[in-house]
């Protein structure tokens, strides 16, 4: 659940990208760099949304498909495919979106909770909705969205789609 | 003064007191083994001195009052006051211990002083009052008889250069007894003019007065850092009255009367230079020598690099020559240049085997035994992460060589060898690995013991005859010897499956060769180095994976009629009279598009932990060096993968972890 700081309240930019059709947020602070996609090297024993690792001036960082984390149809990737990195902490890894829209700015104060959106998107990975210019931007959660005992259990849950393979 | 941050120099204080720890102990160590040269003396003293000094700047005052004590002993030792015998040597060497201990807890910011602490000062304490010391020579002015001491202290201009601070000798001189400033002289060489003096430099010299029954050896001690920058005379007051004070000689200024203090031992002053690099913190000492040989390395890269830009710039076909005489200096500029970064890593293994002098002594104490230590090649180089790691499964042999191998004198004596044992260690370069040797003259593996223990624990059937090879490779099997089973068994086994596990963690081997009656020798082979492996590149299905060369035993393309299915859908194939199983790493690692027939793979014959195993790829690509990436950087811990590489194309190529394989192989045919 998102807390929003009352009082201090400066605007957060937003780096905001679609994915199928919806359109998403992540803080612009934790944004790295924005690539297009390439070939990345799959790792076994993963879960099936974590693409593989790709070489980023040296560091071995991890790639996963936003999609499929998210449970969605896998696209094929086009051009507007990009890759996002973003890092947690010192930790780098990259997500893969339909495409990169804009930069915005959003108040703090007008973030509202998520509310039990069903199966649809799972709300573990978002820390809240905000909107704007009439839109609906659901904000990311990085940290949950990488976190281990979080890979650990869907492993788990995975491991009978494993068999369904990455055509990269 | 202005006031500094001490705290910002206490990592420096600790390292290098434990370096001087470390001087003190092998110093302590040679005079034991019978060398009587008066520099180790000195060397101990030196270190605790410095410590003493350091510790009292830096305000730890517990560890400086400890290191007082000793070093009052020491004074004693050192101006011959005091004969060196073996229990003086064995306090020491306590007080050693003691003491980084001590400074651990001071790093940690616990209490410093404990008992173990507190009763071995008092011992100490005990010791300098002088019960043991034999009579001091007459030429020694007693602290007794004297009511003070005159010191006239002249610093040489450079004395605020060498950190020293007058005022902190004052302090110092203040707590043996009440200070008094008789006169505060300015030195000729003194500019007449103020504009030239140079802030930097002391024009100063004092008439001092320590009143008390101070001992001789505690003012030398406040002054032993000066050596060389000061000009320094100290003479007893017998009578601390009017006259006297009167009848004290006007100061001259120029050149003192030489000290009658024993003087300062002028030898090396930092006894850093003995001890190697400490193996603590995440610090490594380079050597000038390797930074300027990748300063000039650098420097030739550069200019290869202007040249080819050079190239570029105006390129026609006529350059073709040029430019690949220009990538032929890149490679080798590169090359020097890996080779050179490397090298900061590498640090003498010195700095493991010194820790064994002090373990031999005590084992050879506790055991009731004679061991002879030889240490050679100690200068040979190991990456630093080697170094640290491969520290404690050679004090497991060292051990293992003194409790099981070595025999007793009274043993020794019997079997018609002299009485005392030789250990021995040696590291040397071999192709491009490390080797240490660890050997003794000792028993050799009790053959019986072993194999009636392998008998035992069911790895071997009792009517099986082995020869030395297969009883020396029981050892290394796990859970061969348990500590309640080591008591029993004569022969050596004590954790060695650990040792040689630790061993092939750093990517190394272990071998023992023994000899009944003659003695053993443990051969460890390392890698230079953790950070780059050898190693082949192999195709499955899409992917390429790298397999380290040091596993692997041989390539092979099998005939349909070397591979037999057994039940539950294991494969074997028939290799050098063995059956190995068969890994498919496609189905391992859920590779698509891999070769699944084993007549068109290729099965590289890999061994991990003493068991073979096949392993079936689509193909081999080449060899490669590979420089080892750490996957859990930035993502987490894979089975069956060590890391990752950067191929020359720039894509990443997983490195495979050998034994897990193994492992994720048997979990796989046991869930089938």
């Amino acid at each position: 659940m998102y807390q929003n700081d009352q009082g201090t309240a400066p605007t957060v930019q937003q780096l905001t990208f679609s994915l199928a059709g919806e359109e998403y947020g992540v803080d612009i602070l934790s944004v790295r760099e924005i690539r297009g996609w390439s070939r990345v090297t799959r790792i076994p024993q993963t879960p099936a949304y974590l693409l593989g690792v790709l070489n980023l001036r040296g560091a071995i960082v991890p790639i996963m498909d936003l999609r499929l984390r998210f449970g969605l149809e896998r696209e094929v990737y086009g051009d507007s495919t990009v890759v996002i990195i973003v890092a947690l902490a010192e930790r780098l890894f990259g997500i893969v979106v339909d495409a990169v829209s804009d930069v915005v700015d959003i108040d703090p104060a007008a973030i509202k909770p998520v509310p039990d959106m069903g199966v649809i998107v799972d709300t573990r990975y978002l820390k809240g909705l905000a909107t704007h210019v009439e839109r609906m931007v659901m904000l990311l959660d990085i940290e949950n969205l990488m976190r281990p005992e979080d890979v650990e259990t869907l492993d788990a849950a995975l491991s009978h789609v494993q068999e369904v393979e990455v055509a990269a | 003064m202005s006031t500094v941050d001490l705290s910002q120099f206490h990592k420096t204080f600790f390292e290098e007191s434990l370096e001087g720890l470390d001087a003190m102990e092998a110093a302590l160590l040679a005079l034991d083994s019978g060398q009587t040269e008066p520099e180790l003396v000195h060397t101990i003293f030196r270190a605790a001195h410095s410590i003493k000094g350091g510790a009292a700047t830096f305000g730890f005052a517990d560890v400086a009052a400890f290191t007082h004590v000793a070093e009052s002993l020491l004074e004693e030792v050192r101006s011959e006051r005091r004969g060196v015998d073996e229990k003086l040597i064995d306090l020491l060497l306590h007080a050693v211990d003691c003491l980084r201990a001590m400074l651990a807890r001071s790093r940690r910011g616990q209490p410093v002083a404990d008992a173990d602490s507190e009763a071995l000062r008092a011992e100490l304490v005990r010791l300098v009052g002088g019960e043991a010391a034999p009579p001091a020579p007459a030429a020694a002015p007693n602290a007794a008889s004297v009511a003070g001491w005159d010191i006239r202290f002249t610093a040489l201009p450079h004395l605020l250069q060498s950190g020293n601070d007058p005022l902190r000798l004052f302090r110092e001189l203040q707590q043996l007894g009440r200070l008094e400033v008789l006169r505060a002289v300015v030195v000729d060489a003194a500019p007449a003019q103020l504009a030239e003096l140079d802030p930097s430099q002391c024009f100063l010299g004092w008439e001092l007065r320590l009143h008390g029954a101070v001992a001789r050896a505690d003012i030398d001690a406040v002054f032993d850092w000066l050596d060389g920058d000061c000009e320094l005379a100290i003479e007893p007051v017998a009578d601390v009255t009017p006259a006297a004070l009167v009848a004290a000689p006007p100061l001259p200024v120029a050149p003192l009367v030489a000290a009658p203090a024993p003087k300062v031992d002028p030898g090396p002053r930092r006894i850093r230079a003995s001890a190697a690099a400490s193996a603590d913190g995440g610090s490594i000492r380079v050597s000038v020598d390797k930074v300027d040989a990748l300063i000039n390395m650098m420097g030739e890269l550069v200019i290869t690099q202007s040249m080819l830009s050079d190239i570029g710039e105006h390129f026609d076909q006529s350059q073709l020559e040029r430019l690949r005489e220009g990538l032929v200096q890149l490679e080798r500029n590169t090359r020097e240049l890996q080779e050179s970064v490397m090298r900061i890593r590498m640090l003498p293994i010195a700095s493991v085997f010194n820790r064994f002098p002090r373990l031999v002594r005590d084992l050879e104490h506790k055991l009731g035994k004679q061991v002879r230590l030889e240490l050679h090649g100690e200068h040979t180089e190991l990456d630093k992460t080697v170094l640290e790691k491969i520290g404690d499964p050679l004090v497991h042999l060292v051990r293992n060589a003194i409790d099981h191998g070595l025999e007793t004198p009274t043993q020794r004596r019997a079997a018609g060898k002299p009485e005392t044992g030789t250990l021995r260690l040696e590291a040397y370069h071999e192709g491009g690995n490390i080797v240490v040797q660890i050997s003794d003259d000792g028993a050799g593996l009790n053959h019986a013991a072993i194999t009636a223990k392998a008998v035992q624990c069911g790895l071997i059937r009792p009517e099986q005859e082995l020869d030395d090879a297969e009883v020396a490779a029981l050892i290394f099997q796990p859970g061969f010897s348990t500590a309640a089973q080591a008591t029993d068994l004569s022969g050596r086994g004590v954790g060695m499956d650990v040792v040689r596990r630790n061993v092939r963690d750093l990517g190394g081997s272990i071998g023992v060769r023994s000899q009944s009656g003659k003695g053993s020798v443990f051969t460890i082979a390392l890698p230079l180095t953790l950070a780059i492996i050898d190693g082949l590149v192999t195709a499955v299905g899409e992917e390429r994976y790298i397999v380290p060369l040091i596993s692997i035993v041989e390539s092979l393309r099998l005939r349909p009629d070397m591979v037999r299915k057994i039940a539950g859908g294991g494969e074997v194939f028939h290799f050098r009279d063995a059956y190995l199983p068969i890994m498919r790493l496609h189905r391992a690692f859920g590779c698509a598009g891999a070769v699944t027939d084993i007549e068109r793979g290729i099965v590289v014959v890999l061994e991990e932990e003493g068991r073979r195993v096949g392993l079936l790829v689509d193909d081999l690509l080449g060899q490669q060096q590979a420089v080892v990436k750490s996957l859990e950087a930035h993502y987490q811990r894979v089975e069956g993968i060590s890391g990752a590489t950067i191929l020359s194309d720039g894509a990443v190529a997983l490195i495979v972890d050998v034994g897990g394989v193994v492992r994720l192989g048997q979990q796989r045919s046991e869930a089938a």
